[in-house]
């Protein structure tokens, strides 16, 4: 079992609040792990770190075999790092099918001059891009709402079109920043499901999710922070059992 | 040792009338988040205003009439082009106010035609001057600074004092929550526009006698003015007026190295400078600047 | 795709009827001022690349142009003939980069060659927007229209104020630009027609270029980098570096339109880098609809050309005013795209489709 991604003593100060302390971790490649934590425990703040939007005081990142920490959100982009968004951040005035494309930019080489020459290598590229997304619609069953307009979407939709879009870059760690939020019961086991589905493929997954039903049903391992500090990490049922976690997730009043 | 000083008085002298683009800049700015562009336009109307008036009427009423005839014209801009927007885009108002600014300059131009005005001197006239340890102030610079002086003074009063200030300035560290108190937030907006078009004016009719006005002198000042506001930090009158003298005195000098034509290159360079450095201002903070966008 | 092809042939098709019309009714002096336009447009549609698809404003272009302009006007009219002996020169000369050539009295002149003059000028243009696009496009709403606002003025009182650049009168007496054997950019006597053809097809090339572009990888990147910026960063998008590119290609078509502006009027003036041009650039682009090539296109040639021919008077400056104050209140999306148009349109539908029912 390979290591995907370590984390070595990552710490980010915002003035005052020490929103990330010292933590370290390591994600297993093939698995799904997820990151879970009271409100202010420092989730996003990991997240941002992880994907190059913040950079980090001190700490390592290693991501396949590179060192990402401090490197910008593209430069991590396409060291085949995907994500989504908390408030789910399409491109407005775009299709869905365009939308999607836009995944496959790391992937495709037409640059400024190119473009504006439209050589026939340009041609047989776009090609590719577009078979791509129509695969990827397929899969995230989209296909007929590849010509609508991404933001004119149901939430659920658009939720789905960001994945797909995520998914369209081809990435080795796929980011999901609580992709659960907003969504009903049977929507939620749905993409319970579909996150398993994507992990079958080969990717690998690290999840922020406050949904504490769909974390215990596809996580291979948790990472729990508090405070800005990882306080367990380890497989579902030992963290369920862990005391430290009971007491920060039910007995705030004693602290 | 004498020309020195003579340059220091000519800088503080323009860096005057900088400091009163740039408050009104702020003005407008610190309650809207909109950069007018056509403040300068202001400055202009205030000048030519009274020169027209005071054919009819004594100087100090012809001053006062222009400034109250501007103010008016700042509300009715406010009323008929800006109220009714309902969160416009940076980008729109950006456009807006630059088109504003080319209307209220053909219009003056069509008005009062291309010729220099110049109101008379408050005391004296231009050859009289006050010898200060060698060095040959005219009497309208102490007019000038004492008159800015007083504004600032009284724009603090006002603005820390009064209820309608303390209103203003609730909506400018928080509309939402100034609305909820029942603030007519749209009415403060127009209020900064008056005031802001009231104290353009004044310092149109001020400098008048010492820079000339004429119909197309806005865009200069506007640019000027906004370089201060930039120095100082944006929204920040009080570091604007400091700023404003530096840059006053720094053309001042730049004359001596480099020809007269190229006085505008170096406050704008200036200007480049210091939004690429350092966009919070000389005088601002750098921590709080990061929360911002620039 | 073949829809892009056939808007580019409908227009190219226009372009042969006015010169025919012009022709049959015995008006060929507007195409004087016909050409000139698509010169503009040329800075036009650089432009609305910027603004439209790269959501950049910019107060300075006019700047760009000008600096073209100057650089290839002083180039090609600036005699070295005293300065023969110096080294540069000289190696200048090894090169061929020099013509010589016999002024109004019949004195030698030794200038630079136009294509010389012409790609020194825009690689210039390009090294400098490359140099202050950098840190300009760092900033943003206001901050960047002053800083590009600003960039515009410095250059403005710079060759207002420099004599070797003509001051107030600029440089006139700029030689035609031969581009091919038997195709020169001139202003004067009988090629006019063929000027007229020259400046709209160099025009129609640039539009396909950018219309290629827009449809390509590159403009659907920019389209989002407008749309979602955090999001185009974290798909891979380099975003400073994309909206860099942008702005030194749109100053790159500022500066071939002052050029060859200049080759064809025979001179260039302080005025063509005035702030008021800037705007006047700005609106139009506004008026087409931010993200339209061919609005942009249809809004210059109609406001450049009325202007150029002086319709509007003394009124020139305040109609772009009025114009653009009209366009940001009433239709933010541009005159095509205008509210009004839109509920004409629907009302018009639902009419015809309650006839339909009855």
């Amino acid at each position: 079992m390979t290591t995907l991604l370590s984390v070595v003593n990552l710490s980010k100060r915002f003035g005052g609040l020490q929103a990330v302390n010292e933590v370290s971790f390591t994600v297993t490649a093939g698995s799904i792990k997820a990151l879970i934590g009271p409100n202010g425990a420092g989730k996003t703040t990991l997240f941002n770190l992880i994907s190059g939007v913040i950079s980090p005081d001190s700490g390592v990142i290693n991501f396949s075999d590179h060192q990402v920490q401090g490197l910008r959100p593209h430069q991590v982009a396409s060291k085949g790092m995907a994500r989504t968004f908390q408030h789910i951040r399409l491109f407005p005035k775009m299709s869905v099918l365009e939308n999607i494309m836009i995944g496959r930019h790391i992937h495709s080489r037409a640059g400024f001059v190119a473009g504006m020459l439209s050589i026939p290598h340009t041609w047989s590229e776009e090609k590719k891009i577009r078979e791509k997304a129509h695969e990827i619609m397929a899969f995230l069953d989209l296909e007929s709402l590849a010509d609508v307009e991404a933001t004119s979407l149901s939430y659920g939709q658009q939720r789905n079109v960001e994945l797909g879009r995520a998914l369209a870059c081809e990435p080795k760690l796929l980011l999901l920043d609580e992709p659960a939020a907003g969504l009903n019961m049977s929507e939620t086991t749905e993409l319970g499901a579909l996150i398993s589905r994507i992990r079958d493929t080969g990717i690998t997954v690290l999840i922020v999710e406050h949904d504490m039903g769909l974390v215990m049903d596809i996580s291979d391992e948790i990472l729990v922070l508090s405070y800005g500090k990882k306080i367990a990490d380890d497989v579902p049922l030992a963290v369920q059992s862990n005391s430290e976690v009971i007491n920060v997730y039910l007995g705030e009043d004693d602290a | 040792m004498e020309l020195l000083l003579q340059y220091i008085v000519a800088g503080v002298t323009y860096g005057t009338i900088y400091a009163i683009v740039a408050i009104g800049f702020n003005i407008i700015y610190n309650t809207t988040g909109i950069i007018n562009f056509a403040q300068g336009e202001f400055v202009m109307l205030g000048g030519m205003t009274a020169f027209t008036l005071k054919e009819y009427m004594p100087l100090p009423l012809a001053i006062l009439s222009a400034v109250v005839i501007t103010m008016i014209f700042g509300a009715l801009i406010e009323i008929v082009f800006i109220r009714w927007l309902h969160k416009p885009s940076v980008l729109r108002m950006i456009i807006i106010t630059i088109g504003l600014s080319i209307l209220i300059r053909e219009t003056a131009l069509h008005i009062w035609g291309e010729g220099v005005t110049a109101l008379p001197y408050f005391t004296g006239t231009s050859v009289t001057s006050v010898n200060l340890g060698g060095v040959f102030i005219s009497p309208q610079v102490f007019w000038a600074v004492g008159i800015s002086s007083i504004m600032v003074i009284l724009l603090g009063i006002f603005f820390n004092f009064t209820l309608l200030g303390k209103q203003m300035r609730a909506c400018s560290a928080n509309r939402e929550a100034a609305r909820l108190c029942g603030i007519s937030t749209q009415n403060m907006v127009t209020f900064s526009f008056m005031l802001s078009a009231a104290i353009g004016a004044l310092g149109g009719c001020i400098v008048s006698p010492i820079t000339y006005v004429q119909y197309d002198s806005g865009s200069q000042l506007a640019i000027k003015g906004f370089t201060v506001a930039i120095l100082g930090g944006l929204g920040n009158s009080t570091a604007a007026v400091a700023a404003a003298m530096i840059l006053g005195i720094l053309e001042s000098f730049s004359i001596w190295a480099l020809p007269a034509a190229y006085k505008d290159v170096v406050s704008i360079a200036i200007m480049l400078i210091i939004l690429f450095v350092k966009p919070s201002g000389l005088f601002g903070n750098a921590a709080a600047a990061r929360l911002k966008e620039y | 795709m073949s829809s892009k092809f056939l808007q580019i042939f409908g227009f190219a098709v226009a372009i042969i009827a006015i010169q025919i019309f012009t022709q049959i009714t015995d008006s060929a002096f507007h195409l004087t001022q016909l050409t000139m336009t698509a010169y503009y447009s040329l800075l036009v549609i650089g432009l609305c690349m910027l603004i439209g698809y790269a959501g950049q404003i910019s107060l300075g272009h006019a700047g760009f142009f000008a600096i073209g302009g100057y650089i290839s006007a002083f180039l090609t009219t600036h005699n070295l003939t005293a300065m023969k002996g110096k080294p540069f020169i000289a190696l200048c000369s090894k090169f061929g980069l020099l013509v010589g050539r016999k002024d109004l009295y019949g004195g030698d002149l030794l200038v630079f060659h136009p294509w010389a003059a012409c790609i020194i000028a825009v690689c210039t243009v390009l090294i400098v927007a490359y140099v202050i696009g950098g840190p300009v496009l760092k900033l943003k709403g206001h901050y960047l229209a002053m800083a590009t606002l600003g960039f515009g003025i410095i250059i403005y009182r710079i060759v207002l104020g420099t004599s070797g650049l003509g001051a107030a009168d600029g440089i006139s007496g700029v030689p035609g630009f031969t581009l091919l054997p038997g195709v020169t950019i001139s202003g004067s006597g009988s090629g006019k027609i063929l000027n007229y053809y020259v400046a709209w097809g160099i025009l129609i090339t640039g539009m396909t270029l950018l219309l290629n572009l827009i449809s390509s990888r590159v403009g659907r990147a920019l389209s989002a980098i407008h749309g979602a910026e955090d999001a185009a960063e974290a798909m891979g998008i380099p975003t400073a570096n994309y909206k860099l590119k942008v702005f030194v290609l749109s100053a790159g078509f500022a500066a071939v339109a002052g050029i060859l502006l200049t080759h064809y009027n025979g001179s260039i003036g302080p005025s063509e880098a005035s702030v008021m041009k800037s705007v006047r650039y700005v609106a139009i682009v506004a008026i087409g609809g931010m993200t339209s090539i061919w609005g942009a296109v249809s809004m210059s040639l109609i406001l450049n050309y009325f202007s150029l021919r002086g319709s509007f008077g003394t009124y020139d400056d305040a109609v772009f005013g009025v114009i653009l104050i009209l366009i940001m209140l009433f239709a933010p999306d541009g005159l095509i795209r205008a509210q009004v148009l839109v509920d004409l349109k629907s009302f018009f539908k639902r009419i015809t489709s309650k006839e339909a029912a009855l």
